[in-house]
């Protein structure tokens, strides 16, 4: 007896129409292929996924409503799935409020200013005051580096340097030091950048940081602009080549 | 004649040899009791018995946790061959008080002024199964385990039984995981058992993070083979060859006995190639945690055993399917492990006999706080708080009255007194807003201040915060600010409104159960305190007063 | 593969000794980082960054990510410890009974906080969750040694006594949360 082939593609609903995915793609993957938006800023094509920043986060309607991030879910069959609602936009906002208080997100003086995946986030879901007090964290701002510059201050901790660094430079110069509310980005043994004897100066991790915490030297304001087109080829050559 | 037999009567022969004694004189040696001196007692009663030439009629063993912590050191004396004195419970005992102990014994008297009488509720309402040898036997002595029973589940169900007939038995027991879910155990050990692959492993938390519980440590110190024959059942049955203990760095005790458990499994042959002449072959390494609560979640504990940061990853995939180093790992508690091999001696059936419909078996309580038994007690699934906390614990203080229980841990809540009656199981505890957990139970009496009670829990939850997602790592820090605020009186209904939207969110969108678990003390205690919250906001209720001091 | 062994230690310090036997045990696989840096700071009594490159160049981990695990976990301390430690536990059932002036009491008797050691380098103050000794709350480990149910006045005579002592003898313990039980 031969059981009949296991369909490996799912169909599901997204917002009240229907899609149809393949098993291993995720509600992000079919969401993005559909162009219906959904905020990420922890994800990035072509690095593994984290999770972290929680703005994906999408409401499941046949699991109870539960939230789930749509970067790490993977479609199943018959699911209904919600992408925006008072209730997810909320959270998206005070997510996006707590993120802004943690550090110094002050725009007009940022030279992303114009160019930054946080700000441009703000807009974008109307997340146009802070209901927090900042938190100040006194952060050291690295300029040892004679081409690049790390401001702590306005890090949002979504380790895109630390997996781009590591997964397709393969130097793993960035790490994350402390936890909760103290941790914070370091090159090497928390030692200034410049001196960095990994670093291999490519500068993927400022080109792929989606805010003005990784700059090149001397843009000023507004002058930052940066391109992370490279990382989707380098990953699509990798894939050819496996 | 099976190599389960040599080592049984290896041990029964040094068990007759014991049975000559007239009285044997346990002193007790865990973390607590050590920590008064109980090692330095012990020595000085060997030396005692000795001078006294009493070596072949007082045996002195060290032994494990005897419950009533509070008032250790302890020493029991039990009658072997000799009935003339009853056995004989001494407290607080001293290295002072060792030849007045050894005199009134060789002239079969009791020292009145030490004694703690046994026929108290605190010793006789308790159930124990995963503390029945707690307390008895000796902890570094393999022989001592082996003659009460030990690894003979282990070896029957290698030689007589399939990998799915323990599964089955587990299933049917009704055990449920003892680390503070509830999640049937015999479900993942099936969902392991299935998942595809010819590498599994088995993984005991041991982790014991929760302030307040002491648990997993004193049962790692007390009778470290149940908790290894366990896991030996567990890879047993899920097909798995090597397995870890990961436990807390700050339980040296622990640690020190596992080491020994583990070095004398591995000479008995319970551990490594070819087991008892059979073909399975398993063996335990034992990984140091280093101080992160966080590492009691099943994907970031994965991720400390791998040696790195222990921050949790999202699930699914689960670690059922794709754990350590990405293979099927089965991560179970110390005390889940604890309960398996008597439920195979003993059968489901008899497991399934204690406790509730839903929550089978008994459950092993650390009591501390404002209680006068403070201990390690172990009941059935389904009595009452009252029961825990008047007749076996004694109730609070003197002159002071119960006020709330707190359970969980900080991921856990606080039930007010008024639930008193409430059922101890799975169910009944989340109804009540808390939940199991792995079994810290703190007594608060009218003399806490509640608002200063969660601020205590949320600054915890802050520092322990792993820093991966936004909502707990931003989340808890502002909250910790905010009933800091209340606390000192500086806030208004506005700071408490925005700290319940904070509770809200971080609730629902953290990444993994103890983000979404850390409101529970804000959120317990303000649904049946609020007016001690009133009373510190600037714009409080009039009329509301704070009921601490 | 590179052969580990090759790698020199810092010095010629024996206690490296000890530290190369933990990494051995482990086939000197990544993994074994956490289990290495216990060893270090069981034998040195801290982490420096000198041992923390050794560690990482032997097992192969990047130097920042070892930095990240030594400071991710709070067991591990970056920084020279106090002849004497004072560890406060803190507990759920030492909070309930006033683990907090026993903080207090040693920041105005010597004036360090919790993470800090006084100048003089003879005090360090600690703080660790939940000892185990529940039932002796408040508990204090005062240089490997747990004193029970502490009350503010009592525990600044044991730290006079502990500090009078020995005087300025060989550090009493190495770890940064001392061990309840001596070994």
């Amino acid at each position: 007896m031969t059981a009949p082939t296991r369909s490996h593609i799912k169909t599901l609903k997204i917002d009240g129409k229907d899609y149809s995915g393949h098993e291993e793609e995720t509600i992000l993957d079919i969401a993005r292929q559909n162009d219906l938006f959904l905020p990420t800023l922890c994800q990035i094509d072509g690095l593994s996924v984290a999770g972290a920043c929680r703005l994906c986060l999408v409401e499941v309607k046949t699991w109870n409503n539960r939230l789930v991030p749509a970067c790490t879910t993977h479609v199943e069959e018959g699911i209904e799935v919600l992408t925006h609602s008072e209730r997810i936009d909320n959270y998206r906002r005070m997510i996006l409020e707590l993120l802004f208080s943690e550090g110094n997100h002050v725009c007009a003086v940022c030279v992303s200013n114009g160019n930054c995946e946080l700000q441009a986030l703000a807009q974008k879901l109307g997340m146009d005051h802070v209901r927090f007090p900042n938190l100040r964290p006194v952060r050291v701002v690295d300029m040892t580096h004679d081409r690049f510059v790390l401001d702590r201050n306005r890090c949002v901790l979504c380790a895109r340097c630390v997996r781009v660094c590591d997964e397709i430079e393969g130097a793993h110069t960035w790490d994350i030091t402390g936890r909760g509310i103290d941790a914070r980005i370091i090159s090497d043994l928390d030692t200034p950048w410049g001196s960095s004897d990994t670093c291999t100066r490519c500068g993927k991790c400022v080109n792929i940081y989606p805010v003005g915490a990784l700059v090149e030297k001397g843009s000023a304001i507004g002058e930052m602009v940066k391109h992370h087109d490279f990382l989707e080829y380098i990953a699509e050559m990798r894939e050819a080549r496996e | 004649m099976t190599l389960y037999d040599d080592l049984r009567s290896m041990a029964d022969t040094e068990h007759e040899k014991e049975r000559r004694y007239g009285y044997c004189l346990r002193v007790c040696t865990a973390a607590a009791c050590v920590s008064q001196h109980s090692d330095s007692i012990k020595k000085a009663f060997d030396a005692e018995v000795k001078a006294r030439g009493l070596d072949e009629q007082i045996q002195v063993k060290g032994v494990g946790c005897m419950g009533l912590c509070a008032a250790g050191p302890l020493v029991m004396i039990d009658p072997v061959r000799d009935n003339t004195l009853g056995p004989t419970l001494y407290e607080k005992v001293t290295v002072e008080d060792v030849p007045e102990i050894v005199d009134a014994l060789a002239q079969k008297q009791v020292v009145e002024r030490l004694e703690r009488k046994m026929d108290i509720p605190f010793f006789q309402r308790q159930v124990r199964i995963v503390l029945e040898n707690s307390g008895i036997i000796d902890p570094e002595n393999v022989d001592d385990y082996i003659a009460a029973d030990g690894y003979q589940a282990f070896s029957h169900a290698l030689t007589s039984m399939s990998p799915a007939d323990v599964v089955k038995e587990i299933t049917a027991s009704g055990l449920r995981g003892r680390g503070g879910g509830g999640y049937p155990t015999g479900l993942k050990w099936s969902t392991v058992a299935k998942a595809s692959g010819d590498v599994k492993y088995v993984i005991c938390n041991a982790d014991e993070g929760d302030p307040g519980a002491f648990m997993d440590r004193s049962v790692l110190e007390s009778d470290p083979h149940r908790v290894l024959e366990g896991m030996c059942i567990a890879a047993y049955a899920i097909g798995a060859s090597k397995g870890y203990v990961y436990v807390r760095a700050e339980y040296p005790l622990a640690i020190d006995r596992l080491k020994t458990a583990l070095k004398q499994a591995k000479r008995k042959n319970l551990l490594g190639h070819s087991i008892l002449n059979t073909e399975f072959d398993f063996d335990i390494e034992i990984r140091l945690g280093a101080g992160a609560f966080v590492c009691g979640e099943e994907t970031a504990l994965m991720a400390s055993v791998e040696g790195r940061r222990g921050q949790p990853r999202p699930r699914p995939p689960y670690p059922s399917d794709h754990g350590l180093w990405g293979k099927p790992t089965l991560v179970n508690n110390v005390e889940s492990y604890a309960n398996v091999a008597t439920i195979l001696r003993k059968g489901a059936d008899w497991f399934a006999g204690i406790g509730t419909e839903k929550s089978k078996g008994t459950k092993v309580f650390a009591l501390a706080g404002q209680i006068e038994n403070t201990g390690l007690i172990e009941v059935p699934m389904g009595v009452t708080l009252r029961e825990i906390v008047y007749d076996i614990g004694g109730g609070t203080p003197q002159g002071t009255e119960l006020k709330a229980i707190q359970t969980g841990g900080p991921s856990g809540g606080c039930i007010p007194a008024d639930l008193i009656d409430l059922p101890v199981d799975y169910e009944s505890l989340v109804k009540a807003g808390s939940f199991m957990g792995s079994g810290g139970m703190i007594i608060i009496d009218n003399t806490a201040d509640m608002v200063n009670v969660a601020k205590y829990f949320m600054d915890f939850c802050k520092s322990e915060s792993c820093g991966k997602c936004i909502p707990c790592r931003v989340g808890t820090a502002h909250m910790y600010n905010l009933i800091d605020k209340i606390d000192r009186g500086q806030a208004t209904h506005a700071d408490l409104d925005l700290l319940l939207s904070l509770c809200d969110l971080v609730a629902n969108t953290s990444l993994c159960g103890l983000g979404k678990a850390s409101p529970n003390a804000i959120l317990s205690t303000l649904r049946v305190f609020r007016n001690e919250y009133e009373a510190k906001l600037l714009d409080g209720h009039v009329g509301a007063q704070p009921e601490a001091k | 593969m590179r052969n580990q062994t090759n790698i020199a230690a810092p010095s010629d310090d024996k206690r490296w000794k000890l530290v190369e036997a933990t990494m051995r045990r482990n086939g000197y696989r990544p993994d074994a980082l956490i289990e290495t840096l216990h060893t270090v700071q069981e034998s040195f009594g801290y982490l420096d960054d000198e041992s923390l490159q050794y560690v990482a160049r032997k097992l192969r981990v990047a130097s920042s990510q070892v930095y990240g695990v030594a400071t991710f976990y709070h067991f591990f301390t970056l920084k020279p410890q106090g002849k004497h430690v004072c560890a406060v536990c803190t507990g759920t059932a030492c909070y309930i009974k006033g683990a907090e002036k026993l903080i207090e009491e040693v920041h105005d008797n010597y004036g360090i906080t919790p993470g800090q050691t006084t100048p003089d380098g003879e005090l360090s103050l600690v703080t660790v969750r939940c000892v185990g000794a529940c039932g002796l709350a408040p508990a204090v480990v005062l240089d490997g040694e747990t004193h029970g149910n502490m009350k503010p006045g009592q525990m600044s005579k044991e730290l006079e006594t502990a500090i009078n002592k020995t005087g300025s003898a060989e550090p009493v313990s190495h770890t940064a949360i001392p061990e309840v039980m001596p070994q």
